[in-house]
């Protein structure tokens, strides 16, 4: 007991020194754990992106890039399902539901994407969460829309504004000549909803009245009243969404449209493909834990190395140590004791850096990435990951204190300062 | 039945390893029990190699050193140092004290390597503020300020409570006094005499002051004890 109370004796008397040196381990503690939580937190968020959706379904091509266009909106589908083939999976006795999904137009720099109102009761994210508006409500005319809201935050729209639907994804041209008016507007769900403008898919169709072959029909073009009254079913889809009646029959209904006789399609389990997509992102992250992994031992052997300048001016120190009885065993245990504390105390502000940081920073990471950080108690891992910081304290301190053994040994109890 | 001698070196060889051969051998060297000697010698004559010889920090090459009766030179490392922690209280010049402790701390630290000298004492605090009591320390200096906080005169009186606490059969003094002006080194002698009276202790002091020979019951010059040898090295 009297061995500790004077290991802590000794810290508080370098205390400048030794507190520097605690905070650097703290802070490398608090990045390290940091990383950790961002990782979790962007992985779960990752995967929260779609959920109770049973299989995605599209021209056939890589599960990663079909999940990539048709739920992050990234990249462009190479070919479209056609309209008989849509109605015939739906038609399909497994298929629960099935939400069209129809991309390539776009507005200002966020994407249009054309479906059904049941769209907004079938998307779930967040392990079951649904779509919710924050002001108006779903698209129940041909020139409605509804808006994600970081489309309504960035580009300042409300209820009942105007606005203009370009044709391709870079907006050359604008279908000026069809002003479409904000019906409803999503409230944040962290997923690329928030950067996506919906409307049904007869809007995308009637987008393209006067559009033939990719070039704009000379005219004046059709008025929006004639086209409210034309047929605009769609002759194609770019994906859909579909639940199944029972589980059990996701892989039957998988194997039944990868071999589709007509048209070659693609089936994939959201999940899956997720997991795979994951894995290619997953590098980053592995970088991500071994960069903060060597600030944490840069901070533990900065800590070795405060240690081992103080040894020359503690000999004196030691040789007190050595004429009461104390074994060089012992002071070498003393020297480790000093580095675990260290490291301990370390290892506790470190916490109370990252939790005070999840805090702070929390509100501000989910509005600017869509990233949730829950704030919750440390994992198993994260506590492994504290007692590994110790042990590892523990380890690297062995060096100054392999060295204060053999100073105590040759000194024994000569003064030295 | 004789007591046997605090302190007995029999034909006691020693020799530095490493660059510097240095050697030093005592034919015979006792202290009876209770005994105060003076050892004089200049620095350079062999002292520290002696008390750390006497101390068990070092063994002997040939020869035994008893203490209190009980032979060091044959035990292990690791036996001498809880044998000096048990049996022997040591006094050094100055920078006695771990600086950032407590005096009182610092007095108790030897207990913590001896259980039989623990045991011995008893409530190891009230015997701690007894000695200073004695030692004319004050009591709240003792607890509340750390060691660095008292004056040198104060230091080596804390050194001599940690020394005498549990009242070992031996205690060595390492020029305890040079540090001190001259009325501060009577009234520290007789502090020191007067614990190791009370304790029971037999004293070894070591310095260069002739002068001081006059209180010891005995005083020893170095060089009638020991002989140094010197070598190149090889």
């Amino acid at each position: 007991m009297i061995l500790l109370r004077l290991a802590l004796r000794s810290l508080l008397a370098r205390r400048l020194t030794v507190g520097l040196t605690i905070f650097a381990v703290a802070l490398s503690v608090a990045l390290f754990l940091g990383v950790e939580k961002v990782r979790t937190g962007a992985r779960a968020s990752f995967g929260d992106t779609i959920s109770n959706t049973d299989l995605i379904v599209g021209a056939r091509s890589g599960s990663v890039q079909l999940l990539l266009y048709s739920v992050f909106r990234i990249g462009n589908a190479t070919n479209n399902i056609s309209w008989e083939t849509y109605q015939d999976i739906a038609a399909r006795p497994e298929v629960d539901w099935i939400v069209p999904i129809s991309l390539g137009d776009s507005h200002r720099q966020f994407r249009v994407m054309g479906t059904t109102a049941e769209y907004f009761d079938r998307y779930k994210y967040r392990g079951g969460r649904a779509l919710a508006f924050s002001d108006g409500r779903a698209f129940d005319d041909v020139f409605d829309a509804v808006i994600g809201a970081d489309v309504a935050a960035t580009l300042g729209y409300a209820v009942d504004d105007p606005l203009v639907v370009a044709h391709g994804v870079a907006s050359f041209v604008s279908h000026d000549n069809q002003p479409f008016r904000v019906a409803g507007i999503l409230e944040k769900t962290g997923t690329p909803v928030d950067r996506t403008v919906i409307v049904s898919l007869q809007a995308i169709e009637a987008i393209h009245v006067d559009w033939q072959g990719g070039a704009q029909l000379p005219g004046q073009g059709t008025p929006p009243d004639r086209i409210r009254q034309m047929d605009l079913t769609p002759s194609a889809v770019t994906a859909a969404m579909i639940g199944v009646k029972s589980r059990l029959q996701i892989f039957t209904l998988q194997r039944a449209l990868n071999e589709y006789p007509s048209e070659p399609l693609l089936a994939v389990l959201p999940g899956v493909a997720l997991q795979e997509l994951w894995s290619i992102v997953g590098i980053a992250e592995t970088a991500l834990i071994a960069v903060s992994g060597m600030v944490v031992a840069t901070a533990l052997l900065g800590m070795a190395a405060m240690i081992f300048s103080g040894l020359n001016e503690r000999r004196r120190e030691m040789a007190i140590l050595r004429a009461v009885g104390a074994r060089p065993f012992t002071i070498m245990g003393l020297l480790m004791m000093e580095a675990v504390m260290m490291a301990l105390i370390a290892a506790v502000l470190g916490v109370a850096l990252l939790y005070t940081g999840l805090w702070l920073l929390r509100p501000y990471v989910d509005s600017a990435f869509g990233l949730y950080l829950p704030v919750e108690p440390l994992s198993a891992r994260e506590g492994l990951v504290l007692g590994a910081v110790v042990l590892a304290a523990a380890v690297t301190s062995l060096f100054p204190a392999l060295r204060a053994y053999r100073l105590s040994l040759s000194d024994g109890m000569t003064a030295r300062n | 039945m004789d007591t046997p001698p605090a302190l007995a070196l029999d034909t006691v060889g020693f020799r530095w390893a490493g660059r510097m051969a240095f050697g030093l051998s005592v034919p015979e060297f006792r202290i009876a029990k209770g005994a105060r000697v003076l050892l004089l010698g200049e620095s350079g004559s062999g002292k520290s190699t002696l008390l750390s010889l006497i101390c068990g920090i070092n063994a002997p090459d040939t020869g035994s050193i008893r203490v209190d009766g009980t032979e060091m030179s044959a035990m292990r490392a690791a036996a001498r140092d809880r044998f000096r922690a048990e049996h022997i209280g040591i006094v050094f010049q100055q920078f006695n004290l771990l600086p950032y402790a407590s005096p009182l701390d610092n007095i108790l630290l030897p207990l913590r390597f001896a259980p039989a000298r623990r045991a011995r004492v008893g409530d190891a605090r009230a015997a701690a503020l007894t000695l200073t009591d004695a030692l004319g320390l004050p009591r709240k200096a003792m607890t509340e300020a750390t060691a660095d906080r008292l004056s040198v005169g104060q230091q080596q009186r804390v050194a001599v409570a940690r020394a005498l606490i549990g009242a070992p059969a031996l205690i060595v003094a390492d020029e305890p006094t040079s540090a001190l002006d001259a009325a501060s080194q009577a009234n520290f002698l007789d502090l020191l005499f007067t614990q190791c009276a009370a304790a029971g202790s037999t004293l070894l002091m070591v310095s260069h002051d002739e002068r001081l020979g006059a209180r010891f019951d005995r005083s020893v010059r170095m060089t009638d004890i020991a002989t140094m040898t010197r070598e190149a090295a090889a």
